[in-house]
């Protein structure tokens, strides 16, 4: 038997009874949604300490020296949305805003400007977006395993006012008649070009390293590293290549545009990334003894 | 099981956490601290004093800011230092929300109303300044006290009463100074740029002031709201123990 207890007031919630030293955080938490049924599974947290971490679904009561009569604190972690969801409606946004810019520029240029000609380099930056964008979708469908099966609901707002917001930034600016192609001309335009598709194929090769670094229904965790694809030989110097290379394909973009909003967008891109890059690597750096020393976190060499 | 790690609390008064701990007991930083929250409170003292006798002798709102420009760019320019402050780890409060006061502040002074003389002359330049003076003068203060180790508690009835009227003193007196000055930014242009241009980028500066005045609307709300629940957390009841 567990107590439950809230994490934050201390008081009493309930008992759980049916459980061994052997069940796991994960049936604890199916036994108090029988219960309490307002609080589905993935909405629960739990933690042995009211102040300290929460404690992972797959520890068992015994790891966590929890016996009979043992105490457990509940915190709600609210309503949930899963990650599958919140990206698809994330990237879905940019997708469809961004074309609605290319594809229909009176709408929000005016009448004349459906007439204008678009500049090359124009009609390439579209292809460059889209194929960004339908590749995360794709990606999101196909090739990820996410750890957690869902976040906070507020998050899909935050994540889409992002996402959704910059999209129209960046289209606005790019599709706009006024719209000033690169000073360098075709070097500029086609040299971006390069370097975008490189990088997305960096990006591509990465997420599929990382995918099967993990067995399918397991939330296993390895140490990621090369393969023979010559792409993701960036794990030789970096923790988390696929943001190195993100983050390379939009500063590509930038220049294929010359486009300062999207340097812009490039930059809190990168800043969000070298946030979680960090913390992925003092994650990986904790977890495993023989994580090699020699890897940055984003930056090779830098950061 | 778990020790518990004592931490070496020294006097931080009252809710002022002590900063980074490698810097905790540091007396230079505390010097230093005295020395910077002494001097602005005595800055905005003399402001202070400045608007009272000017009201008094000339009672003439329109040449009131020429009076008292010069001491109002300094101190409350310096007030960037305390961003760096709680950037470094000097002071622990929030270095965002410490930004966007700061920035705020300043923002208001340099890109409104230095850059629009013509908003200069109004009366709602005495509301803010009234209550960006009072407000301040016992801020500083406060900030003094807590870094002596103790805080008067009518200092801090103050600090968390005065907001109840200064706030929305203040508020309307840097709202309407920033409509005010919106026809003569349309007219002149500043600090825009428009299409074409080599980095493909416009920015109208004012759209960018309609937007401020706007963001006025949510962002009020929540910091006075948040000034009420930290007045009710803290005045209340200072003999009984808190109860958690």
């Amino acid at each position: 038997m567990v107590q439950i207890l809230h994490a934050r007031s201390g008081e009493l919630i309930t008992s759980l009874g049916d459980l061994q030293p052997k069940s796991t955080i994960y049936d604890v938490k199916k036994a108090f949604a029988k219960e309490k049924r307002k609080y589905y599974p993935d909405r629960q947290g739990f933690k042995t300490d009211p102040r300290g971490k929460m404690v992972k679904d797959g520890d068992t009561l015994e790891s966590l020296g929890l016996k009979n009569g043992s105490r457990l604190y509940f915190k709600d972690l609210g309503p949930q949305v899963g990650w599958t969801t919140v990206f698809l409606t994330e990237y879905a946004g940019p997708l469809v805003i961004y074309l609605i810019f290319y594809l229909r520029p009176s709408i929000v240029y005016g009448e004349d400007a459906a007439e204008l000609p678009y500049a090359n380099v124009v009609h390439i930056a579209a292809g460059c977006w889209s194929f960004h964008y339908a590749k995360r979708l794709l990606e999101t469908v196909f090739v990820h395993r996410f750890s957690h099966a869902t976040m906070p609901i507020a998050n899909i707002f935050k994540n889409s006012v992002y996402y959704w917001g910059f999209a129209a930034f960046v289209a606005y600016f790019v599709n706009h008649p006024l719209y000033t192609p690169p000073a360098y001309g075709d070097l500029q335009v086609y040299g971006g070009l390069a370097a975008f598709v490189i990088a997305e194929l960096g990006n591509l090769s990465v997420h599929i390293a990382l995918r099967n670094l993990r067995p399918p229904g397991t939330k296993e965790r390895k140490i990621p590293r090369s393969t023979s694809n010559p792409f993701t030989w960036l794990f030789g110097l970096v923790s988390c290549p696929n943001y190195s290379y993100e983050a390379t394909a939009w500063l590509a973009f930038t220049v294929m545009t010359q486009c300062l909003p999207a340097g812009l967008f490039m930059l809190a891109g990168f800043y969000q990334m070298a946030v979680w890059a960090q913390g992925k690597h003092r994650n990986y750096l904790k977890e495993f003894k023989e994580y090699p020393r020699r890897r940055a976190a984003i930056v090779p060499f830098v950061l | 099981m778990a020790t518990a790690t004592v931490k070496a609390s020294s006097a931080g008064g009252d809710g002022r956490r002590k900063a980074n701990p490698n810097m905790g007991e540091n007396n230079a930083v505390k010097a230093y601290l005295v020395a910077y929250n002494v001097s602005q409170m005595l800055g905005w003292l003399v402001l202070m004093i400045k608007i009272i006798h000017h009201m008094a002798a000339e009672q003439d709102v329109e040449t009131l800011y020429a009076q008292v420009e010069p001491i109002l760019k300094i101190f409350q320019t310096a007030a960037v230092m305390e961003m760096v402050h709680s950037a470094i780890g000097l002071v622990k409060s929030n270095p965002v929300l410490t930004g966007f006061q700061v920035f705020s502040r300043v923002f208001l002074l340099w890109g409104v109303v230095w850059s629009v003389p013509e908003v200069q002359t109004t009366g709602y330049i005495l509301c803010f300044l009234v209550a960006w003076t009072i407000t301040e003068i016992i801020r500083y203060s406060f900030y003094f006290f807590s870094l002596l180790g103790q805080v008067p508690y009518f200092l801090k009835w103050c600090r968390y009463t005065f907001f109840i009227i200064l706030y929305p003193i203040g508020v309307t007196g840097e709202v309407m100074t920033i409509y005010l000055a919106l026809p003569h930014v349309l007219e002149s242009d500043m600090y825009s740029v428009s299409l074409p241009n080599t980095a493909n980028i416009s920015f109208s500066y004012y759209y960018y002031l309609c937007f401020i005045i706007f963001s006025y609307l949510p962002v009020f709300p929540q910091l006075y709201g948040h000034m009420l629940a930290q007045r009710k957390k803290i005045i209340s009841s200072p003999q009984r123990p808190k109860k958690e």
